[in-house]
């Protein structure tokens, strides 16, 4: 007995290397692009070129620089505003990069909590928590934000509420039912039988095999926030005023899509590229860390 | 799901309506912005805005203001808009068939999409073209119906400008029909003009709808083929030297749709939700369309009656496709 509980211990690193090595090629560009996205939030203040509020009339609607009539020291052009695109495209990615994390965690943090403890403890708490998420689904998601948002009132803290409050019953649903199926398994009822409470169960048995889970749909709840906070910034009840907001840049481009599409199609574009890089990280996960693949 | 489990649900739908009728409720109370200001003209006196506030009842308390609504709701009355000035129920019987016939026809694109390119990647399994239908799947599925709504309007509406992209029909087309499910009844009159400019409106939103609902069915749907056709009775099939095609049509296409239909069903109200975005982009006069104007106007009751007929209809869709399944699956027909 000793010796295979040291040689499972042993193997316990390489396990997750060996995961990583499978993931392939989704995980590693999914990954590439998310990081990629963090970086540019966070160097924003260096690698924009201009200032994303400053407007130069002037020179307003001009095209990429390499379009005819485009000019140089705007590379990507320039809104109706005369706003640099390429530095209102690279402040906006903080926006994106905040709702996508902290939305994320939070509805994954409700979620996960009433799953696991509806799925452990069953009877009227689960009976319960499933009728709630009944009426939950019951709501079309996209109204639903936008009826919180516009309910809360404009800003980062209400776009975030918005969508913790619509998606915590993704991770609810997934969490509660997996919890179910684990804890009919044998190790689940092993551990019972040596005298491990649920409490302890729940941590030291159930959990770490739902931790793939938890990280696949934590990879892609990012991807689906990003896509609420520009959904929320095109009907113009996002983040307030002057910040940049993907979802802001696709609605005034809109106004302009016949004199000036591009403004429109870059800020599409950044949204598309950040939510697949969000997706294909997620996909490259569960292969990398699906207990079942594993073995 | 057998048939005792569809009972169940049945039973749970009016708790679950009572749910949402009370969240929206209290959601929508609970607004800083008054619905009231939006609507009186400048200058109107307080006792003019009190006399408003009880016309449409907002002057009384939040529990007394939902037993009056939902009482109402229950008898098919659903109250006036604010920001419109009629029925809310007239409003919404007026744009639902709109919205109905946008999401039927996104449907109908997103099968026969998801079926051609589900059988063409199982064809080629183990190929190259397999590898390529598989990441074009992903990227299908990753992107939402919204974007593809302003990618396709930016392309065919502006860039190559092939389609309407704004309306359901030219204001110039008489439709003076019965009802407002004009596309059933323009194919039942015969009235081919009307069909072809209702269609031409609807194509560009109804592929946006549909190309992420397609992936999602090719996904699931070359699952369960590949999974089928490793069966024996395929394999069978196959050494009794029938044609791989007819294989795949015949024996394994049946087998694998009961899978598709109970997973990929669901997913009809991912597509209903997503009319509310993408009727916004194409100015598609639908109850998506409206349920924003709605929220921008804090039209109270409009949104309750909204919101109300949204979950209605999803909770329809998941019952039928619930017994859709129950009756194609032998197994769950006689459990």
């Amino acid at each position: 007995m000793v010796d295979v509980a040291a040689s499972v211990a042993l193997q316990q690193p390489s396990r997750w290397a060996m995961g990583f090595r499978r993931g392939g090629a989704r995980l590693w560009v999914g990954g590439a692009i998310v990081a990629v996205l963090i970086l540019v939030a966070l160097l924003a203040p260096w690698i924009a070129p201009h200032d994303p509020i400053e407007q130069d009339l002037l020179s307003g609607q001009l095209p990429p620089a390499w379009m005819h009539g485009g000019d140089t020291a705007y590379l990507l052009g320039t809104d109706s505003l005369g706003r640099d695109v390429l530095s209102r495209l690279i402040y906006a990615a903080r926006v994106a990069v905040v709702v996508g994390f902290v939305a994320a965690l939070l509805a994954g943090a409700i979620g996960i909590t009433l799953g696991l403890i509806a799925g452990s403890f069953g009877g009227w708490i689960d009976q319960a928590t499933s009728r709630l998420i009944d009426v939950w689904m019951a709501f079309p998601p996209i109204l639903l934000s936008i009826v919180l948002a516009a309910v809360i009132g404009a800003g980062l803290t209400s776009v975030i509420l918005a969508i913790v409050v619509v998606d915590w019953t993704r991770f609810a649903r997934i969490i509660r039912a997996e919890t179910a199926v684990q804890l009919q398994r044998d190790y689940a009822m092993a551990a019972r039988v040596i005298g491990l409470n649920r409490g302890q169960t729940l941590r030291l048995e159930i959990l770490p095999n739902l931790v793939p889970l938890v990280v696949t749909l934590l990879a892609v709840e990012m991807g689906v926030a990003i896509l609420v906070e520009v959904i929320l910034s095109f009907v113009g009840i996002s983040v307030a005023g002057d910040t940049p907001t993907w979802g802001g840049m696709i609605a005034e481009g809109r106004q302009i899509i016949y004199q000036s599409p591009w403004v429109m199609a870059f800020a599409i574009g950044c949204v598309i590229v950040s939510v697949v890089g969000f997706n294909l990280l997620g996909d490259g996960l569960r292969t990398a860390l699906d207990p079942v693949q594993r073995r | 799901m057998r048939w005792g489990e569809i009972i169940k649900r049945l039973v749970l739908i009016p708790p679950t309506l009572a749910g949402v009728g009370v969240i929206v409720f209290v959601l929508l109370r609970i607004v800083p912005g008054d619905p009231i200001a939006m609507m009186i003209p400048p200058g109107a006196s307080a006792a003019d805005i009190d006399r408003l506030r009880a016309l449409y009842g907002l002057d009384r308390s939040i529990p007394e203001q939902f037993v009056s609504w939902f009482g109402h709701v229950l008898s098919g009355d659903f109250g006036r808009s604010i920001s419109l000035r009629q029925s809310v129920s007239e409003l919404i019987l007026a744009r639902l068939p709109a919205t109905l016939e946008l999401a039927l026809v996104a449907t109908l694109i997103a099968i026969a999409l998801g079926l051609a390119v589900a059988l063409t990647g199982v064809y080629f399994r183990g190929r190259r073209l397999e590898w390529a239908v598989d990441g074009g799947i992903g990227v299908f599925l990753a992107i939402p119906d919204f974007l593809w709504a302003l990618i396709l309007l930016l392309s065919f509406g502006v860039l190559i400008p092939l389609l309407p992209t704004s309306g359901r029909i030219d204001p110039q087309i008489d439709v003076s029909f019965r009802t407002n499910f004009y596309l059933f009844e323009s194919l039942l009159r015969g009235r081919i003009d009307v069909v072809g400019a209702l269609l031409s409106h609807m194509l560009l939103p109804a592929i946006a709808l549909a190309l992420p609902f397609a992936a999602l069915i090719a996904r699931l749907l070359k699952a369960s083929l590949s999974e089928a056709e490793d069966q024996d009775y395929a394999q069978i099939a196959r050494a009794r030297g029938f044609a791989r095609p007819a294989i795949l049509l015949r024996e394994v296409f049946p087998n694998a749709l009961i899978p598709t239909i109970a997973l990929g069903g669901v997913q009809i109200t991912l597509l209903l939700g997503g009319t509310v975005l993408v009727e916004r982009i194409f100015s598609y006069e639908g109850i998506g369309n409206m349920a924003i104007d709605a929220v921008i106007n804090r039209d109270f009751p409009l949104i309750q009656g909204l919101i109300l007929t949204f979950a209605v209809l999803f909770i329809a869709l998941n019952l039928a496709v619930d017994v859709v399944v129950t009756l194609l699956d032998p197994r769950l027909r006689h459990g």
